[in-house]
């Protein structure tokens, strides 16, 4: 077991393209950290590099106390797992699991312990005398896990595990994952695009954008203060509402009227936005107390809520997230509250968080 | 084949101004493409069982007017002519079958040596420019060999490579480089590089790793690849004729080319020498047909 810690990556291609531009990670022993962000953000090549299968152009990679730089992946002492499994296609299940065994040369006994051990903890019985393409999807993605588990590594590097599975069977797989690393204790690198998985997979969450980090913290601490309008726009399904503001008699005002709790150190004489999350605000009557009055676009039925998509006052398309028990017609006039604390203000410009 | 017959059936009818009820109906196009088809098959196949039969034929037979079909006396000497010299021992013949089994064999084995490491390199890397110098390997094999033979000719006269061996293996290896290294690309594209990261995690070099797990992998787009190699070198007719000139270095097609010329011809050797040239390519290509099929179709679909 050994935290990670990366500084001042930057990854550059001999062709020019820059996948990483500059990451800082500290990762803390035992710790399932998630890498999050979109397509060509520079997750995937960051963690090739702490692996080893990309050589960054510059910054220091080190798992535990070693520095890990011009060391090949082999004797990093880290197990990754793949999007596409990479099971070895000639091997049958058990084969593939006792293959990184018999490459470190362990004798044949203790081979045979692990490789049980494993199957045992990824219930892969009567699994372990079938050949990959044998596998359905979410067996092979238990074979490539329990591969990993084999070797003991002192951390495991995840390449978007569970996209390749069906929606059922990644929920699944994420409990799993999470189960067996508390069970373990391990460090565990995780990269994804889905904001699901990490939220619900991450002791912390990094999001990354156009190869730097925009912002690491907690699944709660990323959700309630985005740090950037990016992680606001990023994280949440619907997404944050960005609601522009004004400053005026201690209160933030939006052009439509609705009125928002600010929160305090604003700064004057700048463009804010406001990031209202869905459930921060409420549709009620039209004239309610402390409503605006705003029109229903449409209305999402989702079973256990309601979507409801309403403009105000010149403000298009704000979501309010409602119990199924709140019904309006699409089109009826109502009215929109804020109800929850105040929220996370940005700077129209710069894009970052400032209060 | 059939595509195109198909498209010029379909073409007819169904454009502008017909009416719908003028319409072929299924059977009568399906008659109409199965004639067609017919008759293609007549005009592309009659020259090779005219070569075929004429190979079994006696002399006489061969030049009989009216041509006869099928009521000749089948011989097989002109096979025997084929292999055996005249005053006994080895045909000048059976020697540039030889040639051509040597030059074509070797040659492809370096083309795929040298290509398919290539071909992974420019795959699995990323490198400056590697489309224009895709393209540019690509360019070598736009011009027609006979543009390209002169100089090479001069050339191989400064070398010493002329009438000999080794420099028809150079030039067919030259040529079949480019060809190996493009099609090979495509089957190193289909195969997910997560093998050989797995591998290198499990302890082995980028190099063990590919010779290990994606080489398996690649061996039936090896196999397309290489006869396509080797049907060109194996056919390959221009540089054979300028480059070579005596019967001990020469190949087939030079030869078989050299039995038309003098004041009579023997047709019956010629058609005999032609069955045993072809022979080859076709078994081989026929073995690897599955593969063959795979190599022409590859990309079509996305994994």
């Amino acid at each position: 077991m050994a935290g990670i810690e990366v500084t001042t990556l930057h990854k550059r291609y001999p062709d020019g393209t820059v996948a990483v531009e500059h990451v800082d990670l500290s990762i803390g022993d035992g710790e399932l950290f998630v890498m999050l962000g979109p397509s060509g953000c520079g997750k995937t090549t960051t963690l090739r590099a702490i692996a080893g299968l990309e050589r960054q152009t510059s910054g220091d990679i080190r798992i535990g106390d070693t520095l890990v730089n011009d060391l090949p992946p082999a004797e990093r002492d880290i197990a990754m797992v793949f999007q596409f499994y990479a099971l070895y296609p000639h091997l049958r299940t058990r084969d593939n699991l006792a293959f990184p065994l018999r490459a470190e040369g362990l004798p044949k006994a203790e081979v045979q312990e692990r490789v049980d051990e494993a199957a045992r903890l990824m219930r892969l019985g009567p699994l372990l005398d079938r050949r990959p393409h044998r596998l359905s999807g979410g067996e092979q993605q238990r074979v490539a896990l329990a591969r990993a588990l084999v070797r003991r590594p002192r951390a495991f590097l995840m390449d978007e595990p569970l996209t390749n599975l069906d929606a059922e069977l990644r929920a699944d797989m994420r409990t799993e994952i999470k189960h067996l690393q508390g069970e373990l204790g391990t460090t565990m690198v995780y990269v994804t695009h889905d904001q699901v998985e990490a939220m619900s997979l991450g002791h912390r969450i990094a999001i990354l954008n156009k190869g730097r980090v925009e912002q690491i913290g907690t699944p709660l601490e990323v959700y309630d203060r985005p740090a950037s309008l990016f992680c606001a726009a990023f994280i949440g399904s619907p997404p944050m509402n960005l609601i522009e503001v004004e400053v005026a008699d201690g209160k933030l005002r939006s052009q439509g009227g609705l009125v928002l709790t600010p929160p305090p150190g604003l700064p004057r004489d700048r463009r804010l936005v406001a990031g209202v999350r869905p459930e921060a605000l409420e549709v009620t009557e039209p004239g309610a107390e402390g409503s605006v009055p705003a029109r229903v676009v449409s209305a999402e039925w989702l079973g256990d809520e309601i979507i409801y998509v309403v403009d105000h006052g010149g403000q298009r398309d704000v979501r309010v997230r409602m119990a199924p028990t709140v019904r309006f017609a699409a089109d009826a006039p109502v009215g929109l509250r804020h109800t929850g604390g105040p929220p996370p203000v940005y700077d129209v410009d710069t894009e970052e968080l400032v209060a | 084949m059939a595509v195109s017959v198909d498209e010029a059936v379909s073409a007819g009818p169904g454009r502008d101004h017909t009416p719908p009820t003028r319409r072929r109906s299924g059977r009568g196009r399906a008659v109409l493409e199965v004639a067609l088809l017919t008759v293609l098959a007549v005009v592309m196949l009659f020259p090779v069982l005219w070569m075929i039969e004429t190979s079994i034929k006696e002399n006489r037979d061969v030049y009989a007017i009216p041509a006869k079909f099928f009521d000749f006396k089948v011989t097989l000497d002109h096979f025997k002519d084929v292999f055996a010299g005249s005053g006994g021992g080895r045909s000048a013949l059976s020697v540039s079958f030889l040639n051509s089994v040597v030059v074509a064999g070797v040659s492809t084995a370096l083309a795929t040596v040298l290509g398919v490491p290539a071909a992974w390199a420019y795959s699995r890397f990323s490198v400056k420019a590697k489309k224009d110098q895709l393209f540019f390997i690509l360019s070598t094999r736009f011009m027609p060999p006979v543009v390209v033979v002169i100089p090479i000719f001069l050339m191989y006269r400064q070398l010493g490579l002329i009438d000999n061996k080794l420099g028809l293996i150079l030039i067919y290896t030259a040529f079949n480089v480019p060809f190996t290294i493009w099609m090979m690309k495509g089957f190193v594209d289909e195969v997910p590089a997560e093998y050989e990261d797995a591998a290198m995690l499990d302890g082995y070099t980028r190099l063990q790793a590919f010779w290990k797990f994606t080489l398996p992998l690649l061996l039936p787009g090896i196999a397309a690849t290489a006869v396509f190699a080797l049907i060109f070198s194996w056919n390959e007719f221009v540089f054979a004729i300028f480059l070579t000139s005596s019967d001990s270095v020469r190949t087939a097609p030079p030869a078989i080319a050299g039995l038309i010329g003098g004041t009579t011809v023997d047709w019956g050797l010629v058609a005999a020498a032609s069955v045993v040239f072809a022979l080859p390519v076709l078994v081989f290509a026929y073995l690897v047909r599955k593969h063959l099929v795979a190599g022409v179709t590859l990309g079509a679909v996305r994994r």
